[in-house]
Formats: structure tokens, C-alpha cells, sequence
């Protein structure tokens, strides 16, 4: 006789809560970090040891993603001084973060190792930049390419492109409702001290910046940056001996997509993205539904990929992501905040590291905002939203990120404060 | 046999290992649209694959389609990655159902082909034609010659069919 939902869940439910985010470290969201890779997530992971309260030599286990854009496990151990039992440098971008927890989760379960660092290095601005422009836009098309890059059709936003304007005819969405998710998350970033854009910027802004590659204007496209962050995971158990209140990871859904991923336009309907299908195995996973989500870090590559994953993951109803960013809702002091840092359109590009990690600080109820630091060195937060003012959300007990890596394939999470 | 060319100044290559694109671009080249289609569902498959993505057969037979169809979906390219798309900003990219299967195997599904709009003779269209395509415009396929043996498949308006009067378009133009 099958029982509910828990029956049909691909994480045991005696992993709920049994792993956490223990530290959490990134550097300076610059335009030209003058550093290699190498250095960048060097320092990300010192940062990320000392902020759980480790030796980086107590790092076993290494996990990264890249393009061909960064360097990897083999040399950042040695620059960290740490002797690996696991490591494994993937292939990707977007929706890796909570792909990869999940990996870090299984290796530790698996008894490989005690205690695992994931790290993303880029230099998405002066390096190999992320928008697609320079040396990699100019290279030689061959083979399933002629189908794609022979028409221009080659960067994140032109390849994402037909479904935000499919979308838009389908449920009749508003470029002035697709701004506001720039609107909102410039407010945030404005009380990050740590956001490469601090600016808040209008909807009248949005609309009236050049189009990149319609429907996009340039101010619904990120922000590329160079740096790099990393994120430390560890059994719960073991978390108590640390720092700060360990972020407990509920569940995950890693790298789950739409049919026919050699073109996923194939299959449709092609406004609907890859957390209509992630959404049956978080869920369940974590034990929770969107209505106990208390913020929310939907990937924003584009303003319209927030929007996307919020209805498909069912954050409101298919079609009404217009209304729902509009509404208030993912405003910090509103119900459910979205990317409280300012995520990728304002804080910085990470491939999805940031809002994993804001989220982690939301859990601690110690965001790093302006607000003063009282004798017990934690910040004194006033919850007054006002530009360069607080960011912590009140009283968060459990967040949900949610990872793009393109119209077809995403990655989620649902963390709870330990 | 590997295919090379050169497009708009950007380097074009097929590798002589790669059958299935080297027999889809060998019908292109002859300004002919063929597909796979699967010995054993029946359904036929863009842009070429090893095996069926609706059954996973490995046996397909190549077969003459029609180039007909209606915008499913588009966007337009002000801002160009690509150095050789940047002198023929702002350029279109269409994605066109079919009309051969369509709503196969599901409501949701059509062979949606890629291509950018081009005038009759398969040149990237000027402004005032990209003005005029949206969602619901009927094109038929035609040819961009890239060099002998190589042709890219592209859209033109298809201009012996009934247009709808106002193709969906983005709202802020």
C-alpha cells in the first residue's frame, strides 16, 4: 500500500537535516580582480574554513564546476594545504550548486570523506566573460553547432530567448511585471555593502535601457563580475562544534531537465522550464511545500528565469509570475523575499554560489547588512527596509534556491535553520 | 567526407566522422530538407540524432519534408556576440513549427526548426522585414549558399500563404 508523497522521495527521509552548510566564504564582487582563478578560490575557501571555524587542512573532499574558465580541485588543495580522499572538477554552470551539495552529501554518505569544500572561480568580467562576448563568441562552428551558432544563436540570453517570448504570448506577461524583478532586487542589493550594484534602479530604468536581444534590455541581464565562493558542508553532528548555526539541508533536486536535451524546444510546452519536473522530486525530498518557504533564491540570470522557476516549482499558479514578482511578495518585508542579496542581476555573478550563500546567512539571522554589531558581535537588525538599511529577513526558519542552468535543466534546494 | 565553409566570416566545419549531419547538410546543400525518421515510431526528429528521441531506435530512414510552417516563437538580436553577426544587427532568430507533425507526439510538440529570417533569397533580413514577423507569421524554408557543399536551412515570409493580420509581436517596440 503506497504511502503519500514520502514513498516516492530519491533522498531518504533519514537524510533530511543529517547534512548542513557550515561555512561559507567568497571574495570582493569586482570588474577586474586583478587574479588569477587559482587565487580567487584559494582565498573563497580560507574564507569559507575560517567562517565555519575549521583548518583548511580539515577540508577532505573537493567539489567545483566550471567552462573551461577556471582552475581546479588539484590545485587548490595544495594551495590550501589540504590532503583530499575525494574530489571531482565538473562541467557546467548554472543549477551546479545544489547539483553539486547533493554530491557532496552522497560521497559523505557513502563514507568517502568528512568534510566537503565547493568552490566556483571565474573571471566572468575580464576573463572569459559570461554575456558570450570575446574569444569564446569567436570561435569556429562545427558539427550540432550549425544548428545553433550559424544563427546567431550562441549567448545564454539568445539561446534562452524563445521561451521568455513564448511565455509572454501564452499568459499575456508585461515587460513593466518581467522589470519589477529587477526593481526588487536592486532594493536588496542596495542594503548589501557587498553588491557590485547598489544602485535601485525603476521600472521606467528597465524599460528604457537599450535591448540586448528582445525581450531582454540590458537591465534584465546580470551583472558580470570576477570572483570566486565557496560553500562547506559537513554532517550535522559535526556542525555543533562550529561557528555559527549550521544551515541544514532538507533536500534536493540536482540537474533535473526537460525531455530532449539535445534541443529541448523539441518538447513542450517550451514556457514551461526544468522545475516543473524538479519541483515532484524537492518537494517530497524536503517534506515541505512553497507555502513553508520563508524566502526564496530563484537563479537570475534574467529577470525572467526567476520568474519561470517561481511558477513552475509552484510558488504561484503557471502563467502568474507577472503578478506574483509584482505583488510584493518577493520583496524583503513582504512574505516570501527573493534573492535578498540582490542576486545575479545586482549583487554579482556567481553560476548560483550567492544565493546559495545568502540564503545560508538569512538561516543564521546574521546578514551581513549595515545594520550595527552589538556586544555579542552579531549585527543588531532593525528589519527597516530603507535603502542602505537592514536585510535579514525576520524570524527565517527555512529558504528554497532554486538553480537555472537553462530553459531545460534545474537544480534546487530546501535549507532549514539548524 | 568533411564539409568546411565560410559564413559571414565565421569558420563552418562538419567533421567526416559526423554521418548524420553530413547527410542532413548534403540534402541542404542540394536545397532539399530531409529528416530522420524512425523505422520503428514513425516519428521524424530535428535536428539530426544518433537514435530516436521518442523510442530510442537506432534505425531511421532520411525523408523529404515540407519547409512549411508558422512562427512558434522568435527573438530579435539588437546586440550581437558573434563578430559576424554584428554588422546585420538587429537580426531574427525564428523558431518555426512545422507543419508536417505537428502536435506529435504530444499536443506540445512540433518539429521546431531553427533559422533566421531572411528575404526570398536566404540574406539576412533588413529592419523593415524583421518588423513585420511574429508569433504566427507563415514562412516556408529556403537556402543560404554558404560554400560548395555546404547551405544553411533559413525562413523567408511565406508569401502564397494567408498571413494573420497582426502577428504577435513584443509588446514595447
Amino acid at each position: 500500500m503506497p504511502l503519500p508523497a514520502d514513498t516516492d522521495v530519491s533522498t531518504p527521509k533519514f537524510l533530511r537535516d543529517k547534512y548542513a552548510i557550515v561555512g561559507i566564504g567568497e571574495t570582493t564582487y569586482t570588474r577586474g580582480s586583478d587574479k588569477t582563478t587559482r587565487a580567487l578560490g584559494t582565498w573563497a575557501l580560507r574564507n569559507a574554513a575560517e567562517d565555519a571555524g575549521i583548518k583548511t587542512s580539515d577540508i577532505d573532499g573537493m567539489l567545483s564546476y566550471s567552462n573551461n574558465d577556471s582552475t581546479s580541485a588539484t590545485f587548490m588543495a595544495g594551495d590550501i594545504g589540504a590532503r583530499l580522499n575525494f574530489y571531482m572538477d565538473c562541467v557546467g554552470g548554472g543549477s551546479s550548486t545544489e547539483a553539486l551539495i547533493g554530491i557532496a552529501i552522497g560521497v559523505m554518505e557513502a563514507g568517502l570523506c568528512n568534510c566537503v569544500a565547493l568552490f566556483r572561480a571565474m573571471n566572468g568580467f575580464s576573463q572569459v566573460r559570461i554575456g558570450g562576448t570575446g574569444a569564446r563568441s569567436a570561435t569556429p562552428v562545427g558539427g550540432d553547432m550549425l544548428h545553433s551558432r550559424a544563427y546567431g544563436w550562441q549567448s545564454a540570453g539568445q539561446m534562452f530567448s524563445p521561451t521568455f517570448m513564448r511565455h509572454m504570448y501564452e499568459y499575456g506577461t508585461r515587460p513593466e511585471q518581467v522589470a519589477m524583478v529587477k526593481v526588487v532586487h536592486s532594493e536588496h542589493a542596495s542594503n548589501n555593502p557587498k553588491a557590485y550594484y547598489k544602485k535601485r534602479y525603476t521600472v521606467d530604468d528597465v524599460l528604457e535601457s537599450r535591448i540586448i536581444c528582445k525581450p531582454l534590455h540590458l537591465l534584465d541581464c546580470c551583472v558580470e563580475t570576477d570572483n570566486a565562493t565557496a560553500i562547506i558542508i559537513t554532517r550535522a553532528d559535526r556542525a555543533k562544534d562550529m561557528r555559527h548555526t549550521p544551515a541544514l539541508i532538507r533536500g534536493i533536486a540536482g540537474r533535473c531537465s526537460k525531455p530532449r536535451m539535445d534541443m529541448h524546444y523539441q518538447a513542450g510546452p517550451i514556457s514551461r522550464v526544468g522545475g516543473y519536473y524538479a519541483k515532484d522530486i524537492l518537494w517530497p525530498n524536503a517534506g515541505v511545500g512553497p507555502e513553508d518557504i520563508d524566502a526564496t533564491g530563484a537563479y537570475d540570470a534574467f529577470t525572467f528565469t526567476s520568474m519561470l522557476q517561481l511558477e513552475d516549482y509552484g510558488f504561484c499558479k503557471k502563467g502568474e509570475s507577472g503578478d506574483y514578482v509584482s505583488s510584493g511578495i518577493t520583496r524583503l518585508g513582504g512574505r516570501r523575499p527573493n534573492n535578498t542579496s540582490g542576486g545575479h542581476l545586482c549583487e554579482g555573478y556567481t553560476h548560483g554560489m550567492n544565493m546559495v550563500i545568502e540564503n545560508v546567512r538569512q538561516l543564521r539571522h546574521d546578514v551581513d547588512d549595515s545594520c550595527p554589531v552589538g556586544a555579542d558581535g552579531k549585527r543588531q537588525h532593525t528589519y527597516d527596509y530603507r535603502e542602505g538599511g537592514c536585510r535579514q529577513v525576520k524570524d527565517i526558519e527555512v529558504t528554497a534556491n532554486l538553480g537555472w542552468a537553462n530553459p531545460m535543466t534545474g537544480s534546487a534546494m530546501v535549507m532549514r535553520r539548524g | 567526407m568533411s564539409i568546411q565553409g565560410n559564413y559571414l566570416g565565421m569558420s563552418l566545419s562538419i567533421d567526416d566522422l559526423d554521418k548524420e549531419n553530413l547527410t542532413y547538410f548534403a540534402h541542404c546543400a542540394r536545397h532539399g530538407f530531409h529528416l530522420q525518421k524512425c523505422d520503428d515510431c514513425g516519428l521524424l526528429r530535428y535536428p539530426p540524432t544518433t537514435g530516436c528521441p521518442w523510442c530510442s531506435s537506432p534505425r531511421a530512414t532520411w525523408t523529404g519534408v515540407e519547409g512549411k510552417g508558422e512562427v512558434h516563437s522568435y527573438e530579435e538580436v539588437h546586440h550581437a556576440i558573434q563578430p559576424a553577426f554584428k554588422a546585420h544587427t538587429p537580426y531574427m532568430v525564428l523558431l518555426v513549427d512545422l507543419d508536417t507533425q505537428k502536435g506529435q507526439p504530444s499536443e506540445f510538440e512540433a518539429l521546431r526548426v531553427v533559422g533566421n529570417l531572411t528575404t526570398q533569397d536566404g540574406v539576412l533580413a533588413p529592419p523593415e522585414l524583421v518588423r513585420q514577423v511574429g508569433i504566427g507569421t507563415r514562412v516556408r524554408l529556403v537556402f543560404s549558399d554558404v560554400s560548395e557543399g555546404l547551405s544553411l536551412p533559413q525562413w523567408a515570409i511565406d508569401t502564397t500563404a494567408k498571413q494573420p493580420d497582426k502577428p504577435w509581436r513584443y509588446p514595447q517596440e
